[in-house]
């Protein structure tokens, strides 16, 4: 928002009758006081802290970029890197495609969409808990429910999770598998195309596929984008999964290390806080520079209808 | 943007009629039984996992491992009774912690972010775009930009190892998401009823408490729900302010025991996992309707 357009709202909120700053004011107390003591404060206090060396019990020492020329040599945050780019590009472009497939597949058929639609949705709010890590621990361990079923076909799976190459692509799947909230969101959004786009298409003798590819893909972009963005900004701070499967560590061989895993290792763990607030100012960085992206590459591809 | 998502998205009554109708017209009954047998079996590979965590913590701990069905022999529910009992104090203990944290999240949530909501949506006060603009941006703040001076702000206000730094936050409508979603809701209650309301002479606050709040109970139950199941599920909070085995919630005491053991005793590991996921079952059963719409109107996680 332009400083002209707050400008202008400033005038305008004045020369209204009845003023109701004060009403506002005592409405927006708590928030106000939230946004300054629990958000706005410990920012700015964290964005000072990262350009220090502040290990809590002495006071924090100003060490200007230190924290940050550290990062380019440390071996391990690019590891999490790494990891972290892995999981969020690998497992959102499969979840949001298995969100919306199946929502496609549901809105056609209403009968019993209930039950699909509660037995899909389900994971997505047991997901993020430890108790579903747990599972995933035992389902995916060496003699787990997968290298089970498998043994009945007569192959010998391996360790998923106590293997480096594969104990990513467990977390991966268990964030593919919590696909049902952005498909509650592709079938809200479904629901509001109206009829009657398919009905002139279907006069024009277009079949299901093109219907697909001409009415519904385009209509249905800002849902994907908003799926998008949600998902991608939630997969970057991934954290509990992780921190559960590998029990803290980000094993095995540092194949598991999530950005925010390492970063609590570092600001918990060795409390090098200086450091990781430095962190969490690059995390800030990376999620707000892939909204950006998000957003201007949304032009191109993102159909609005109105 | 996102006023436009929700324009776009917010599920309008008269829309379900339509889908219904376009479902009916012109399929062969053979596709549609496909369909169906696509979609059950998927279903079932879904929720197959969580099926067979529920059989195995009724299973002796040497057949959970060599047995993929969930097919049961006899009930063994010492698992449960093993598990209870295998913490340092008994399960219900960290029930009953995470009951407190939950509660006191709800209640902050339910007071502070209504009354955000209210001012949002109804009164017209100095600089309310740009301060709307930093609600909505601090929705997509990732927590680990706060936490570090967060957690020193809190211990020397000696809150670490109590509930507080867990709601005292909720109370100052921290979870600006719920926010968000209030104010699409009062948005949407006519303005003639404040009005009437005004006329009769009442003020603000008798407007939110008497016109306002008993319309939003369903935009409330919505709240009441999300808080529950992610103040239920969350751990990285809790795992930094409560360090004390005896204010341990239930996923605190659930990772201890899953250290502390190493995975020997499985049966009763997979036994209080299901029951630390219990209460979302519940509260998913019951309030799905509120979830669903809520997720549908707001796009929430």
């Amino acid at each position: 928002m332009s400083a002209a357009a707050e400008l202008h709202s400033l005038r305008r909120g004045r020369a209204t009758t009845k003023p109701q700053n004060l009403a506002a004011f005592l409405f927006l107390l708590p928030w106000f006081i939230g946004l300054f003591l629990i958000t706005l404060g410990p920012m700015s206090v964290s964005l000072y802290l990262s350009f220090t060396d502040y290990n809590l019990l002495q006071p924090a020492t100003f060490t200007g970029l230190d924290n940050f020329t550290r990062m380019f040599t440390d071996d391990r945050l690019h590891q999490s890197l790494v990891v972290t780019f892995t999981y969020v590009f690998v497992s959102v472009p499969l979840q949001l495609a298995l969100a919306l497939g199946l929502a496609l597949l549901l809105d056609r058929g209403a009968r019993g969409l209930p039950f699909y639609r509660s037995a899909f949705y389900l994971p997505s709010l047991i997901g993020s808990s430890v108790a579903i890590a747990v599972l995933w621990r035992t389902v995916f361990g060496s003699a787990g429910l997968l290298n089970q079923g498998l043994a009945l076909i007569g192959i010998q799976g391996p360790g998923w999770i106590s293997e480096p190459s594969t104990a990513l692509g467990t977390l991966i799947t268990l964030n593919v598998w919590t696909f049902g909230s952005p498909m509650v969101i592709f079938l809200a959004g479904l629901r509001q195309i109206p009829t009657m786009y398919y009905e002139a298409a279907s006069i024009d003798g277009a079949t299901k596929w093109r219907q697909f590819l001409n009415v519904t893909l385009p209509l249905l972009t800002p849902i994907i984008f908003f799926n998008l963005v949600l998902q991608i900004i939630n997969a970057f701070q991934s954290f509990t999964q992780a921190f559960i499967v590998s029990g803290g560590t980000g094993g095995p061989a540092d194949s598991t290390l999530f950005y925010s895993l390492y970063l609590y290792q570092r600001g918990f763990g060795s409390f090098d806080m200086g450091y990781a607030s430095a962190m969490a100012w690059l995390l800030l960085l990376v999620i707000g520079g892939f909204t950006a992206i998000n957003f201007w590459a949304s032009k191109y591809w993102v159909f609005y209808n109105d | 943007m996102t006023d436009t998502f929700t324009k776009n998205t917010a599920p309008a009554p008269d829309a379900v009629q339509p889908a219904r109708v376009r479902a009916r017209t012109g399929h062969r009954p053979i596709r549609s039984v496909l369909r169906h047998a696509v979609l059950i079996l998927f279903a079932l590979v879904m929720l197959y996992p969580v099926l067979w965590m529920i059989v195995s913590s009724l299973r002796p701990n040497d057949v959970i491992f060599r047995d993929p069905s969930l097919l049961l022999s006899d009930l063994e529910v010492g698992n449960y009774t093993a598990g209870w009992n295998a913490f340092a104090d008994p399960f219900s203990h960290y029930l009953l912690n995470s009951a407190i944290v939950v509660l006191g999240a709800i209640l902050g949530n339910l007071i502070a972010c209504s009354m955000a909501a209210y001012a949002f949506a109804r009164l017209e006060f100095t600089g309310k775009r740009l301060w709307f603009a930093i609600m909505l941006l601090t929705i997509m703040l990732p927590i680990h930009v706060i936490i570090v001076p967060q957690y020193v702000l809190f211990s020397q206000f000696g809150w670490v190892n109590t509930f507080l730094p867990l709601i005292v936050p909720k109370l100052l409508a921290t979870d600006a998401f719920f926010v968000f979603l209030m104010v699409q809701f009062i948005r949407g209650v006519p303005r003639e009823l404040d009005e009437a309301a005004r006329i009769d002479g009442a003020g603000h606050p008798r407007i939110f408490a008497q016109v306002i709040l008993p319309l939003m109970v369903p935009a409330l139950a919505t709240t009441a729900i999300f808080t529950f199941i992610w103040t239920w599920n969350d751990f990285f909070s809790q795992l930094i302010y409560l360090t004390d085995p005896d204010l341990y919630t239930v996923p605190l005491a659930l990772r201890a025991f899953v250290d502390q053991q190493a995975g020997t005793d499985w049966g009763a590991t997979l036994a209080m996992s299901v029951v630390s996921l219990l209460p979302i079952f519940l509260v998913f059963l019951f309030g799905q309707r509120f979830l669903l719409r809520g997720i549908a109107t707001t796009g929430g996680k």
